[in-house]
């Protein structure tokens, strides 16, 4: 991986051809749509799948985003909108990438129990900036209340994103930015 | 010596009034800290990211939008003049202020009445309120707007004496190093070193709430601030996890007299949105 950082349009969903094409480090705008979830709602989604119900969405090619907004102000679809920590989903997210989920947008590290679901499913890992919340929320257009109100901020959201920027962490074959990334400064510093 | 009526209205006012400023405008030294950080940062990636949350303030300050959804845990330290005489309940007065902020900023509800029934007290409060006697009488407010992914990422030790400064420096070294991405790099790093358990992470914290621009009074600690923070940004972590210099802004340590047995440390990790403000009311 060169310093060169590429940039890429991608459309949400996508298919498991277009997941397997994806690099670790290349900067993706994301367009199309998402759905937000996070802690509790994973739970439920989970257990609704395991207990043979209908879940409110389909996996299937699907990308989620680990995210809990602040409320939306007057003419805005959300308020402040930047992904929480992606681990808290580790214990669910192997079973919902053998249900089709297709990616992931969070930050920090992930489990190799994610990681190797990932690989075998076919299934990609994007970190948004953490902490640019208010950034990110000019992308998202449009946000729905899909499922489970009663969550808050952690309600399932249909959310309807214009060149979101992401980057792709871990792609299908494992590459991991937050391992590469630095080793690769390190080497050129210590040289 | 004369006592000061002190109207707690005042408390809830500021309190109120703060709560929007900081979830919404990045205060002036970690701004500049971010701006220095972009300048010496020599990765492409880290730059992008760097850029991407200097513009992430403009847009939060321009719009009144919060930087970052979590909004935080409201973390207060007040310290009263002996000479002050309340008006009624401060304590009162700061949830007030928090409930009446958070509503009226449109700020992220965050905070559940009981750890482990977890649920939502739906107006942010209570504040984590720590009060000291001082001289004086005025009352100053040191306020933090605390979010939790890098909270979660803290830690705290007791080490023996015999680990010594190397000691700390380790644990503080590998704490961060845990943290990695998770807590949102670049970090201010909070360290207590002394007292005993429960004043050594109050140290830890009363440390993030030091301006970036100051240094640790003491020379031997302000000196220990500026090698943890090289070492530090030798790791190689860089802004998100995604490589580069900038893993850290800066090192505060604030220390407590401690036992001949002990060496209690803390590390209270803050991501690049450090919501701090002081003021003298």
């Amino acid at each position: 991986m060169s310093d060169k950082v590429e940039t890429i349009r991608l459309q949400a969903p996508f298919t498991e051809g277009e997941a397997r094409a994806l690099k670790s480090g290349q900067r993706i705008l994301l367009s199309g749509e998402i759905y937000s979830l996070r802690d509790a709602g994973h739970k439920r989604l989970v257990e609704l799948i395991k207990h043979g119900e209908e879940p409110p969405i389909t996996l299937e090619n699907n990308v989620l985003y680990y995210v809990g907004p602040s409320p939306a102000k007057a003419g805005r679809a959300l308020g402040s909108a930047g992904p929480t920590t992606s681990s808290r989903m580790d214990p669910y997210t192997p079973f919902l990438i053998k249900n089709g989920l297709r990616g992931m947008i969070g930050k920090g590290y992930r489990s190799d129990e994610v990681v190797a679901a990932m690989k075998e499913h076919g299934a990609v890992y994007f970190a948004a900036i953490g902490g640019a919340g208010a950034l990110i929320s000019r992308a998202i257009k449009e946000a729905e209340v899909i499922a489970w109100e009663d969550l808050g901020t952690e309600a399932l959201r249909r959310l309807k994103v214009e060149n979101m920027p992401v980057t792709v962490v871990i792609d299908t074959g494992g590459n991991n930015l937050y391992e590469v990334g630095p080793h690769i400064w390190l080497t050129r510093h210590h040289d | 010596m004369s006592v000061r009526e002190f109207d707690v209205a005042i408390l809830r006012d500021t309190v109120e009034e703060l709560c929007g400023k900081l979830a919404c405008v990045l205060p002036d030294d970690v701004h500049d800290a971010i701006e220095q950080a972009l300048e010496h940062e020599d990765s492409t990636v880290a730059r992008h990211v760097l850029e991407d949350l200097l513009l992430n303030c403009e847009i939060a300050a321009e719009e009144s939008v919060p930087m970052c959804q979590d909004t935080g845990m409201v973390v207060v330290f007040l310290d009263v003049g002996f000479d002050v005489r309340f008006s009624g309940n401060p304590y009162e007065a700061i949830n007030e202020g928090v409930r009446r902020g958070y509503k009226k900023h449109v700020l992220r509800m965050s905070v559940v009445s009981d750890p482990l029934r977890r649920v939502n007290t739906g107006d942010n409060t209570p504040a984590m309120v720590t009060t000291r006697l001082v001289p004086g009488d005025h009352v100053t407010i040191t306020m933090l707007c605390k979010g939790f992914g890098s909270e979660n990422m803290s830690r705290l030790a007791m080490l023996l004496p015999a680990d010594g400064e190397e000691g700390v420096r380790k644990f503080v070294i590998d704490t961060v190093a845990k943290a990695g991405p998770n807590a949102c790099p670049p970090f201010v790093i909070g360290v207590g070193i002394g007292g005993t358990f429960d004043q050594v992470a109050l140290a830890a914290k009363r440390a993030l709430a030091r301006p970036l621009t100051e240094s640790n009074v003491d020379p031997f600690y302000a000196a220990m601030e500026q090698s943890l923070l090289a070492e530090i940004n030798a790791l190689g972590i860089g802004p998100q996890g995604f490589g580069g210099r900038a893993t850290a802004l800066g090192v505060a340590i604030e220390v407590l007299p401690t036992h001949i047995a002990g060496l209690p440390v803390a590390v209270n990790i803050n991501c690049h949105a450090v919501r701090h403000i002081q003021e003298v009311l």
